[in-house]
This record gives C-alpha cells, sequence and structure tokens, in this order.
C-alpha cells in the first residue's frame, strides 16, 4: 500500500521522538533533552491554541459579536486585571481578580463538597448490616467479589473508621486505639499497594502502545524508521559516550 | 487606598463566597442561570491566567537564550516547538480535523505530541518498577503488606497473571473496590473536612495568603 508523504513524514517524526525519549534509560542525553524541550513547546503551543479556540472564539468573541452577549465583557475585565501584576504600581488591582476566583470557588465548593464528599460518602459507608429480600426474610451476603455485599459492607465501614481514626490526632493512639489505628496502616498500606500496581500497569500500557507504534513503523512501507532511526539513536549515545570519556567533565 | 488594596478584595470574596454558597440551596432557574453564568466567566477568567504562566516561561526561557547561557539551544527548540504549534493550529482554527481529514495541526497532534507524550509517560513505568526493588523489599509487615497488595493488582490486571494465579483477577478487583475503595473514601471524607473549613475562612477573610504581599 502506498503512504501518503504526511503518514511517512509522521511515521519518521514520531519514532525518532519516542526513542530520543526512550534514550533516557541509558543516560540523560542531548537527544533527549531534545525531544523533552520540543514536548515542553508543543504542549504549550497546543494549550494556547485550543484555549484561544475555547475561551477567545467560542466564549468571547462568537457570543458577543453574533449574539449581543456584552455581559461577557465582565470576566474579560477581571481577567485583563489579573495581567495588573506586570505593572508594579498597578499590581495591586490583579487582587479584585484573584478576589472573585477564589470566592466563587470557595462558596461553589461549600455546599457541594459537603453534600457530594462528605454526606453522600457516609451514606454509603453506613449501610445496614443485614439485607431484607422479600420471601426470604433477614439475609447476610457473604459474597467478597459484590462490593455491595454485606460482608464488604462491614469490611468498608471498618476500613473508613481505622484510616480516619489514624490520622485523627487529638486523641493519644494507644491501648484498643492503637489497635484500631494499626487497622487503618494496614488499610493504608494495601490501598498504596493497589495504587502503585495500578500506575505501573498504566504506564505499562502507554509503553505497549508506543512498542506497537515501533513495530508498526519497522514496516517497508514507511521505510523502515525505526531501524534507521534506532541505528542513528545508538550510534550517537555511543559517540556521545565516548566523547565525554575523552573529554570528562570538569569538577 | 487601604480600604480599595486590602478590605475591597476581601469584600468580595466574601460576597462572592456566600452567593455562590446560597445559589445551591435556592431551586430556581435565576439561581440555575447565574450558576451557568459563572462557570462560564471562570473559564474565561482562566485563560487570563494562563496567560500569566505562558510569559513567565517565556521569560525564562528567553533570558537563557539572550544571555546564551548553557543549554540556551534547547530553549531555542522550545520556542521553534510552540510557535509552530500555534502557527498551525491557528492557520486551521484549533481542528485537528475538518470534514474527516487530519488538519496539519491534528498531524502536529499526533505524531508529535501523542507520541513525546507517551513515551514520556510510559518510562515512568522503569523508574517506577527500579524505585519499587530499592525500596519495596519487604523490611516491616506494612512493605510486605503493600508489596503483596501491588503484585496482586498488577497480576490481576493482564491475562498472563491470570493465567498464573487464576485467583489474582477477582482479587484485584476486590483488592480496588473494597479495601481501596474504602480508605479513597476515608481520605476523602477527611480532605473534603479540610477544604469545607478552609472555603469558609477564605469567605470570612481569615485566611488572605491568596492575596498575596507586598504593600498593603
Amino acid at each position: 500500500m502506498e503512504l501518503s508523504f504526511e503518514v511517512m513524514l509522521g511515521g519518521w517524526i514520531a519514532t525518532g521522538l519516542t526513542l530520543f525519549i526512550l534514550s533516557f534509560l541509558y543516560e540523560d542525553n542531548p537527544l533527549f533533552k531534545l525531544a523533552e524541550h520540543l514536548y515542553v513547546g508543543v504542549s504549550l503551543g497546543y494549550t494556547i491554541v485550543k484555549t484561544y479556540d475555547t475561551v477567545v472564539m467560542t466564549l468571547i468573541l462568537r457570543p458577543i459579536l453574533e449574539k449581543g452577549e456584552w455581559s461577557l465583557l465582565v470576566p474579560v475585565v477581571i481577567g485583563t486585571l489579573m495581567l495588573t501584576r506586570y505593572v508594579p504600581k498597578a499590581a495591586w488591582l490583579s487582587r479584585y481578580a484573584f478576589a472573585f476566583i477564589v470566592g466563587v470557588g470557595a462558596g461553589l465548593a461549600i455546599p457541594r463538597t459537603i453534600s457530594s464528599f462528605i454526606l453522600k460518602q457516609i451514606e454509603d459507608t453506613v449501610r445496614p448490616l443485614l439485607t431484607l429480600v422479600p420471601g426470604e426474610g433477614v439475609t447476610f451476603t457473604y459474597s467478597l467479589l459484590n462490593p455491595a455485599s454485606n460482608l464488604n459492607g462491614i469490611i468498608i465501614l471498618i476500613g473508613v473508621v481505622s484510616v480516619l481514626f489514624y490520622f485523627f490526632f487529638s486523641v493519644e493512639h494507644s491501648g484498643p486505639g492503637k489497635m484500631v489505628a494499626r487497622a487503618g496502616i494496614v488499610f493504608l498500606m494495601i490501598s498504596f499497594g493497589a495504587a502503585f500496581g495500578y500506575t505501573v500497569m498504566a504506564r505499562m500500557s502507554l509503553l505497549i502502545g508506543r512498542l506497537t507504534d515501533l513495530i508498526e513503523f519497522s514496516d517497508a512501507s514507511y521505510g523502515r524508521p525505526t531501524l534507521w532511526l534506532s541505528l542513528l539513536t545508538i550510534g550517537t549515545l555511543i559517540w556521545l559516550s565516548r566523547r565525554s570519556g575523552a573529554h570528562p567533565p570538569e569538577r | 487606598m487601604i480600604a480599595l488594596r486590602r478590605q475591597l478584595p476581601l469584600l468580595i470574596t466574601m460576597v462572592t463566597g456566600l452567593v455562590m454558597a446560597g445559589q445551591y440551596y435556592v431551586p430556581h432557574p435565576a439561581s440555575e442561570q447565574l450558576l451557568t453564568t459563572v462557570t462560564k466567566w471562570l473559564q474565561i477568567i482562566g485563560g487570563f491566567a494562563l496567560v500569566l504562566g505562558i510569559t513567565s516561561l517565556f521569560h525564562v526561557h528567553a533570558a537563557k537564550i539572550r544571555r546564551k547561557e548553557a543549554g540556551w539551544g534547547y530553549s531555542l527548540m522550545l520556542y521553534a516547538g510552540m510557535l509552530g504549534t500555534i502557527v498551525v493550529g491557528l492557520w486551521n482554527g484549533g481542528k485537528e480535523s475538518i470534514d474527516g481529514a487530519m488538519t496539519s495541526f491534528g498531524w502536529v497532534y499526533s505524531y508529535t505530541l501523542v507520541p513525546l507524550q507517551g513515551t514520556m509517560f510510559a518510562i515512568l513505568a522503569f523508574f517506577i518498577a527500579s524505585a519499587a526493588y530499592r525500596s519495596f523489599r519487604a523490611r516491616s509487615r506494612e512493605a510486605a503488606v503493600l508489596l503483596i497488595a501491588a503484585v496482586i493488582v498488577m497480576m490481576g490486571r493482564v491475562p498472563l497473571g491470570e493465567y498464573l494465579l487464576p485467583i489474582s483477577g477477582d482479587l484485584s478487583s476486590w483488592i480496588l473496590n473494597v479495601l481501596n475503595a474504602s480508605v479513597r473514601r476515608a481520605i476523602l471524607i477527611g480532605v473534603s473536612l479540610g477544604a469545607v473549613a478552609l472555603s469558609f475562612k477564605i469567605i470570612f477573610g481569615v485566611e488572605r495568603s491568596y492575596l498575596g504581599g507586598g504593600k498593603e
């Protein structure tokens, strides 16, 4: 299959950048630094363009010019006040912008946080220990695989209470309290371990994605960029390594 | 002047905070409209905040290039990447594809940003694994619990793990959905209580650090 020039060029660039970043696994080197700075630049440029499109065009200019929503000039003025930070004599004006953002944020946070993150979480934690099933009477479900089972409900309750107690420093963790706090530590350790394992596997899936691309770009239809650029990267690393060996860095 | 510089911002925070907190308890179309409008306003103001951050980065690298400091070429590369992406992005109206066809901005995204971002995060897998090897050696019972939970979750997420240890899939789900959920819930409750307390302190002017220092 004949590939277009853009796709082929894209394959070469994507392969080169992937290999340059991976070269960091050997040691910090100019190829990695080049790709790293390009990453910052491109992602910054991308963010600027997206912000321009969503904020300036979609939220400000189009509504004002097409629908006459002149009230949108108010947030524009507030936002502009932020930029007074660059004028030392007028920098205090930026406080109005920050005051507005922080005030709105705090006001929005109070009822929503209480409702969703405190009351709802407590409601889901303090569940009936037994279930009333019509026709069967009162039952206790043991299934560990069902997070809504009665057994899991008790485990979750113990976990939440013990972890909260572990972080509650107004009471000395001694006697029965010490036992509860230790249970909290065990729950925390399991959670940290799970978070670690989950993160590692997420990174691994990203790595698999990159390796899949490298395999795809090793195809002859792309001109085998993976092969040639791997040789180039390895060659450059060897050359850099020899050069730094010949000229050790000054202490 | 102090009233304008210090007290008026505190008053703005208090009024906006109380109004937005009260909005939640007023089930009226006007109240909903207020929330929609203010959310849109916050998005617009957030765009200006981005300008602050970007100009700061711009200055740092511009100074590096001007003074020809070590590694100034990389700063030049950063500028080239950023300006190139901006020009291409604006040329295409910020669209990655138009009528299903990939634009040059979409090309930059697919063949530059995606590989760079993906690889940058992927190499962290190696560093996490190496850090784990050095620090996870089960020196205490707690460390052993952490290690075992991590291994089970890792095994439960891949077919090979489930093949080697058939129970790992179910065990991994149980750890994530029950044990991990209970800890996350406890932490969420604790953090939320702190956030609510901080919000009250901000609204009533007890916490003022967001106004910055400098002259009154």
